[in-house]
């Protein structure tokens, strides 16, 4: 998402180098780029023209600060005001005072409900500790309540559904008296999609709401959207309170803007993001992060909560350790591989940190080579494995042809592990600090194999909320700062 | 009348889109920047991207040759500009010279597949042709059931799997029924995905290769569902899934909401793709041919009744 923005401003940023001060004139390309990018982001244009307008008050009307120069004024001027237009500060969902919290989706066609049900339903679970039940209310779409029973069952997750044969508001009703009955402290109530301007289709989902009175209708929205997402948003938003939004598909390469005119329009925020076809691809949305992210700042914080929540962090510390002293093997090594890849695809991870965005915009990144190094390592034996030393020629012969690979590949697998060994216990001389530092690869060499080395330190880290080496330096004090880093 | 019902569901496309362009053209204004602003601003909001800027470009050049004058003579200057883009953009449904003809539908996620796959069998069928529908959506929970449910309905034999089959296994079979029992038509289903996912993208190349392993020239062809309600999205995914799969044309659906599926101009910009057919409803007739010009001047015509007669 959004790359063409980071893009316009990091032209509007080259054009202020060595200028005083911000001027109408000299900041007029920036504008003009800015404004471009945001309409090619399918941003609706009359929120597009008072962002505009907004973004060139506040850098005219500014005091200048003598100690930051222009160019980072502007950006975090357009930093500020995309924050705000994205959500200003984290809000979550609401609270129920008795009884279950009672949610329901509603959107267009195809926006991705039903899946977003199952996903917010699994996420509640997991992050919150809900005991969720989702309710099959779509009897529009022929099987949309079988789609819901399977990814249910897939997941663990109980289902009241009915057939087709009823009504939504019935059907809803009664779900929410099943949950109660056996105490479920989350209800997804979830619905057909629907024309905003389809009137019978309208009038079911206001009765929906009126019988069961959800603490909290979230609509969802396809990342895709373009001009024409306000106009739904706002009828379903003149039908039913909206709480919040679900911006779903947010992993292909659409910028979303259309989502930002949606907050624009109604003034309710995204809440949640869907960023894969995993069920547990969904994540909370966080403005200030988000804006950094379409700014090309990178994520850090999230990767750290990623990481946190799938890393074990006793054994993590454990592994350091060992790494730190050369002692570092394959079956420690392999253990680290499932865990980072636990944390999602390598691109979605590396596009979390800094800068990375912008770099791997063009870099195909194949997670297939994890397999292959999987592959590798499952056809070593106990011995190889504990100690790599012994893996000679013929042993590597048979490694390759047992992991269907070719000799080169082993060599090279062994090659690079060694190398990280060494490094390592390098490192292990010089103290935990410099691990990030070291962590972050050239991203030729992460093709090759996957940028291990700092990832055992990270929950530690994490927990301090700091993360050592660059990516500390993320926050938006430094914005300009590494804007000009990263321009060299 | 075929006519009648495009117009009826690009009714409220025009309202919405109209009602700007007649405000703006109904009184005479002088063709200032405040004129133009305006234009662009309509322009933009149908989803037209950069082609908007492009148009209202053209329109200063033309006032300033002095060919334009003034604000009536905009309307047919925007139609024949919007009609010059859509050039060699509608398009009958190709055939196969000898055998079943092979169709294969693709899409991003939620872009309607399904129900295009149900509307175009509905139609086919309904010509008197005899079809079969393969079910390649093997990842989605239910897509095979639901693709099952309009087999049922339509009285059209279904080719399937169980859900997490792999889909070239499933485009396989479907081609072999279709050859064994000689129908006209084989229409394959296929999950939908986004066209940045690059495994994905590979399986679906995968089961043309499948698809051509049996019929060397198959698919015959391959339409892209395209939602139009996306935005400028619509030129990334349709560039991607042509050439990974070879699109063929184009079926723009949901085209009976307030979208106006501007988004087809930035894809001609690209591409030579043309577009089959429109969605116009949720029935299973509601699917039409793509016309070039009744889709302009449903865009255009800010008087429902006049267009509505033609």
């Amino acid at each position: 998402m959004f790359d063409s923005l980071a893009g316009a401003l990091n032209s509007a940023y080259t054009a202020l180098v060595g200028k005083k001060v911000l001027t109408e004139q000299n900041i007029d390309d920036g504008i003009r780029a800015v404004r471009q990018a945001l309409l090619e982001a399918d941003v609706n244009f009359k929120v597009a023209k008072g962002f505009i307008k907004d973004v060139k008050e506040r850098a005219l009307g500014q005091d200048v600060i003598k100690a930051v120069d222009p160019g980072d004024q502007f950006v975090k001027v357009v930093h500020d005001c995309l924050s705000e237009l994205l959500g200003g500060e984290k809000t979550g969902l609401p609270h129920a005072d008795k009884g279950p919290l009672i949610l329901m989706t509603a959107g267009l066609q195809g926006s991705g409900k039903t899946t977003s049900c199952a996903k917010l339903a699994l996420l509640l679970r997991k992050t919150k500790k809900k005991n969720p039940l989702l309710v099959a209310a779509d009897l529009q779409r022929p099987a949309a309540v079988e789609q819901l029973q399977t990814l249910g069952k897939q997941l663990g997750i109980p289902v009241h559904a009915e057939g087709v044969s009823g009504r939504a508001p019935e059907i809803c009703k009664r779900g929410i008296a099943y949950a109660i009955k056996n105490q479920h402290d989350l209800v997804i109530l979830d619905t057909a999609g629907r024309l905003h301007i389809d009137e019978p289709l309208m009038r079911e989902l206001e009765e929906v709401h009126k019988k069961c009175k959800p603490h909290g209708v979230l609509l969802v929205c396809d990342a895709m959207l373009g001009q024409d997402a306000v106009n739904s948003a706002l009828e379903f938003h003149k039908r039913l309170p909206i709480h919040g939004v679900i911006l779903s598909k947010a992993d292909g390469d659409a910028r979303g803007g259309a989502a930002l005119s949606v907050k624009a329009v109604t003034g309710r925020p995204i809440l949640y993001v869907g960023t894969g076809e995993k069920p547990d691809d969904l994540e909370e949305f966080d403005p200030p992060r988000m804006a950094g992210r379409i700014l090309g700042m990178g994520d850090v914080v999230t990767l750290v909560e990623k990481a946190q929540e799938v890393i074990d962090e006793k054994q993590a510390e454990k592994d350091a350790k060992k790494m730190l002293r050369g002692r570092f093997n394959f079956e420690d090594f392999i253990k680290q591989l499932n865990m980072i890849r636990k944390l999602g695809s390598m691109k979605k991870v590396l596009g979390m940190l800094p800068g990375m965005g912008q770099m791997l915009k063009d870099v195909d990144l194949d997670d297939d080579r994890f397999k292959r190094v999987e592959a590798m390592i499952h056809s070593m034996t106990v011995q190889e494995r504990r100690n790599p030393d012994v893996i000679h020629v013929q042993r590597r012969r048979r490694i390759a042809s047992g992991s269907g690979n070719d000799l080169q590949a082993v060599h090279d697998l062994i090659k690079q592990f060694k190398m990280m060994q060494k490094m390592m216990s390098k490192l292990g001389k010089g103290g935990l600090g410099g691990m990030m530092g070291g962590g972050m690869p050239d991203l030729g060499e992460l093709g090759g194999m996957p940028g291990m080395p700092g990832m055992p330190g990270m929950p530690k880290t994490g927990k301090k909320g700091r993360l050592p080496g660059p990516g500390a330096q993320g926050g938006l004090d430094e914005l300009g700062g590494f804007m000009r880093r990263r321009k060299r | 009348m075929v006519l009648g019902r495009i117009f009826s569901g690009l009714a409220r496309t025009r309202e919405r889109f109209a009602s700007g362009l007649g405000r703006l053209l109904g009184i005479n204004r002088q063709l200032d920047e405040d004129f133009l602003d305006e234009l662009e601003e309509i322009l933009y909001t149908a989803d037209l991207g950069s082609t908007g800027t492009e148009i209202v470009d053209e329109l200063k050049e033309a006032y300033r040759k002095k060919e334009i004058s003034e604000s009536a003579a905009v309307l047919p200057f925007l139609r024949s500009q919007l009609l010059d883009r859509l050039h060699g953009c509608e398009g009958t449904l190709a055939q196969a010279q000898s055998g079943p003809t092979v169709i294969l539908v693709v899409g991003v996620n939620g872009s309607g597949k399904t129900t295009s796959i149900a509307k175009l069998a509905a139609r086919l069928h309904k010509a008197g042709h005899k079809v079969i529908l393969g079910a390649g959506d093997t990842f989605r929970a239910a897509a095979v059931e639901q693709l099952s449910l309009w087999a049922d309905r339509l009285g059209i034999p279904i080719i399937k799997q169980d859900t997490g089959a792999d889909p070239a296994a499933v485009a396989y079979d479907a081609v072999s029924a279709a050859v064994s029992r000689n129908v006209d038509y084989l229409i394959l289903d296929t999950a939908g995905r986004l066209h940045t996912q690059k495994n994905l993208m590979a399986e679906l190349a995968k089961v043309v290769r499948v698809l051509r392993k049996q019929i060397p020239d198959a698919p015959h062809e391959t339409l892209q569902v395209l939602d139009a309600t996306t935005g400028q999205n619509a030129i990334r995914q349709a560039k991607e899934f042509s050439q990974t799969a070879g699109v063929t044309g184009m079926i723009l659906a949901k085209m009976d909401g307030t979208a106006k599926g501007g988004a087809v101009f930035g894809i001609r910009r690209e591409l030579p793709l043309p577009v089959k057919f429109i969605g116009v409803g949720e029935g299973i007739e509601d699917m039409e041919p793509f016309a070039a010009e009744d889709f302009v001047d449903a865009i255009l015509s800010f008087d429902g009744e006049s267009a509505g007669k033609r």
